[in-house]
């Protein structure tokens, strides 16, 4: 009965560095193979538009860049709430190292927004509760970044840090539901777990790849980063000075 | 294939400055990222080699 892999033992950031290293360039080819295969679809095989025409294919960057930004923020919320109770180090450090990659997915979400908006609408920007909370997601995202970047105790600023995510999280369903609580220019989901998706289905397969390329390049992107946030904080330990990486 | 010719590909039905630079600046944004943390990772093993 050796098989039993014993998964805590991956949740100190000696084991965790090496296997996030292994890791991480899978999850670069797997984003870039679903990227090309997304755009492959999204150009060459879904179809003109009959109301947008070629301009609704910034779906296929907005959409799954939104998504993502709304989900890496509830990942960083509950590493952050998990670091907070339980005190482990490594659940921290994956909020903070979630942080930045999110700020950049809210970031393609709004100019991909602005620059489908402007042929759209007629107005690159519109003060309506989707745009308008979707930027709050960013200033959440900027102010976890420098509130932690401002405080150089780190286990203070893990805990306040985890503060503003955790009261943060309040605006994701705000941001998910806005266009159907209020009254917006933005249209509605085009996708939901309840009802046939009201697009063709070309459209959707593209626009779902992109979705899996976004997610693989997020665990990329996020599992280089805690490894650079592992050996800035940890880097008086033993173990660092062992990694062979180091040694030469 | 869907487009006639490389240049209807290009223009994308006159759209081309909207869709090209929501794909051009998240390409642009992707690619700074990962180069700002190789380069983290890069300084960070050279200062942990040298101290």
């Amino acid at each position: 009965m050796t098989a039993n892999i014993n998964w805590l033992r991956y949740s100190s950031p000696a084991t965790f560095y090496p296997l996030a290293g292994r890791l991480a360039p899978w999850f670069f080819i797997a984003a870039a193979l679903f990227t090309a295969a997304g755009i492959y679809v999204g150009f060459f095989v879904a179809p003109t538009d009959f109301q947008q025409g070629e301009a609704y294919r910034i779906i296929f960057i907005h959409v799954p860049a939104a998504w993502m930004s709304m989900f890496l923020y509830i990942i960083m919320a509950f590493w952050a709430g998990v670091g907070l109770a339980f005190n482990t180090r490594l659940s921290s450090m994956m909020a903070s190292a979630l942080a930045p990659t999110g700020a950049v997915m809210t970031f393609i979400a709004l100019w991909t927004g602005a620059l489908w908006g402007k042929p759209m609408w007629g107005a690159w920007w519109v003060w309506d509760a989707r745009l308008t909370s979707e930027l709050i997601l960013l200033f959440l995202y900027l102010g976890f970044m420098s509130l932690q970047a401002a405080i150089d105790d780190t286990r203070r600023a893990d805990k306040a840090g985890a503060v503003i995510a955790l009261v943060g999280v309040v605006n994701v369903p705000i941001i998910y539901f806005s266009v159907k609580w209020w009254n917006t220019l933005h249209q509605g989901a085009s996708v939901s777990l309840t009802r046939s998706p009201s697009m063709a289905s070309t459209m959707l397969v593209g626009m779902l790849l992109m979705a899996l390329a976004v997610w693989m390049y997020s665990i990329a992107a996020t599992l280089l980063r805690v490894r650079c946030i592992i050996l800035e904080r940890e880097r008086n330990s033993e173990w660092i000075g062992q990694l062979p990486e180091l040694r030469q | 294939m869907k487009w006639g010719s490389a240049s209807a590909f290009l223009t994308m039905g006159g759209y081309a400055g909207y869709v090209w630079g929501s794909y051009g600046v998240a390409a642009l944004c992707i690619a700074l990222e990962v180069a700002l943390l190789a380069a983290r990772h890069r300084r960070l093993r050279r200062e942990l080699r040298g101290g």
